[in-house]
């Protein structure tokens, strides 16, 4: 990795980089699905100092009320519960020539979970700036607690690692592909969430210990990214993305879209995005007896699901840029739906003895709502 | 397969440093050049539905998300 960036930083084909533009969003998000309902402000700015330095800051919440399946089934909190999450960050661009380095910092803080995590990243522009490769590096502790525990404290140390190159082909088609791997070492179970077994003693037929996670999880995940500029002013896009980890889990994600301007004012995006994946090797929906093997998982996260939706946006732009002037403002609408189901994880809400392991399979949908307003400077 | 990347960013980079001229020219950019050609038009909303899938799904990486906690129960 060392010799790769000595490569880049003495490249001798350097041109002039460009930072990016000086620009504030003010977003509401909102999220709702599958018994949980998400909302929160999020806030980024960047603004340049002088002209080779950039810096930015965010702020994000997730005000959280969940009553999921996991919690009203299988969770502490029958009656579900609330929380919120706030995340700040910050970051420098630096500019030189044709290279740009990065560093930016992020925390995020929540009841029972802390995360720091500081990253870096470098950027070269070659060909003349047909192509950009770009390097990074994040490295985050996290801090895990469980609410009505405090003898309970877990720990993560997290590593990614991330490559990628943007290339344009021709005048109206650009290419990136990126890797990133990403290592995980410390308490990754939730702490909540438990696994069940078959006991015909107990009246549900079945009992719960907690989940049993390995203490590492490295995992890969390659993507390719294109964009294509039509005849007339619209542009396709289309994305893969394969993810392969330790865990067992194998991951593809296809995503299609279109952006169709109309007039000088309104811009529409189209997309619709599908995903799959296999269950971890640990992951089971019912196991056989307590204790029934070293690592134990019932997190539907892990399960066999398929997700697929559509994503609708709307932008109309309220002040257009106009001679020298760099002010631009736009007001933004954006809907995602999705469409959940899960191969291996049952819906044991309504569950009897005699039902136990042939309950009917999960699935959900979900609304997610963007409303922001971008403001270039 | 860092042994491989390191092959692959040194061969794009030795290229450069030959005669290879830039085959679309900075006057026909202008299209490329068109917010709508943008990889992350709107970092505020690609990072928020990078989390969005992060926390219903079991991969990650690769898609420019910001990271952090979960929020996910």
């Amino acid at each position: 990795m060392r010799s790769l960036l000595i490569l880049l930083v003495v490249s001798p084909v350097a041109l002039a980089g460009v930072l990016p533009e000086d620009r504030a969003d003010a977003m509401y998000h909102y999220y709702d699905g599958g018994g949980i309902e998400i909302d929160g402000p999020s806030l980024l700015a960047r603004k340049a100092v002088g002209e080779k330095v950039s810096v930015s800051a965010s702020y994000y919440v997730d005000s959280i009320s969940s009553a999921s399946i996991d919690v009203v089934t299988i969770g502490a909190s029958p009656n579900g519960y609330s929380e919120e999450r706030t995340q700040w960050g910050v970051g420098v661009d630096y500019l030189r020539g044709d290279t740009t380095m990065s560093v930016g910092f992020s925390t995020s803080d929540e009841n029972d979970y802390e995360a720091d995590t500081l990253s870096f990243g470098i950027s070269q522009e070659i060909f003349g700036g047909l192509t950009t490769v770009t390097l990074g590096y994040g490295s985050g502790a996290d801090d895990v607690s469980r609410r009505g525990d405090a003898q309970f404290a877990g720990e993560i140390d997290r590593n990614s690692y991330r490559f990628g190159i943007t290339q344009v082909l021709t005048r109206n088609l650009i290419l990136g592909f990126s890797y990133e791997v990403v290592a995980d070492e410390g308490y990754l179970n939730n702490p909540y969430r438990q696994v069940r077994y078959v006991d015909v003693n107990d009246p549900r037929g079945y009992a719960t210990q907690f989940e049993v996670y390995p203490e590492t999880r490295a995992s890969n995940a390659a993507a390719i990214r294109a964009r294509y500029h039509l005849p007339y002013r619209a542009a396709l896009s289309g994305e893969y993305r394969f993810y392969t980890d330790d865990w067992g889990i194998d991951a593809h994600t296809i995503e299609l879209g279109y952006v169709h301007p109309y007039g000088a004012r309104w811009l529409f995006d189209f997309r619709y995005r599908f995903y799959t994946q296999t269950a971890a090797d640990f992951y089971s929906d019912l196991f056989p007896y307590a204790d029934a093997q070293n690592f134990l998982a019932r997190d539907k996260e892990l399960s066999t699901l398929q997700s697929h939706g559509p994503h609708f946006g709307v932008t109309y732009t309220i002040l257009e840029r106009q001679g020298d002037s760099p002010l631009k403002s736009t007001a933004n609408l954006f809907i995602d739906n999705y469409f959940f189901s899960y191969d291996d994880f049952r819906d044991l809400r309504g569950s009897s003895s005699s039902s136990v392991g042939s309950e009917p399979l999960y699935d959900f949908d979900a609304f997610v709502l963007q409303v922001f307003f971008s403001l270039w400077f | 397969m860092r042994s491989l990347a390191l092959v692959v960013i040194s061969v794009v980079l030795l290229a450069g440093c030959g005669r290879l001229e830039p085959w679309v020219k900075p006057y026909e950019r202008d299209r490329l050049a068109d917010p709508i050609m943008s990889f992350d038009r709107n970092p505020v909303s690609g990072s928020y539905i990078d989390h969005v899938h992060e926390a219903r799904e079991g991969a990650r990486g690769a898609s420019g998300s910001a990271g952090g906690g979960c929020g996910c129960n």
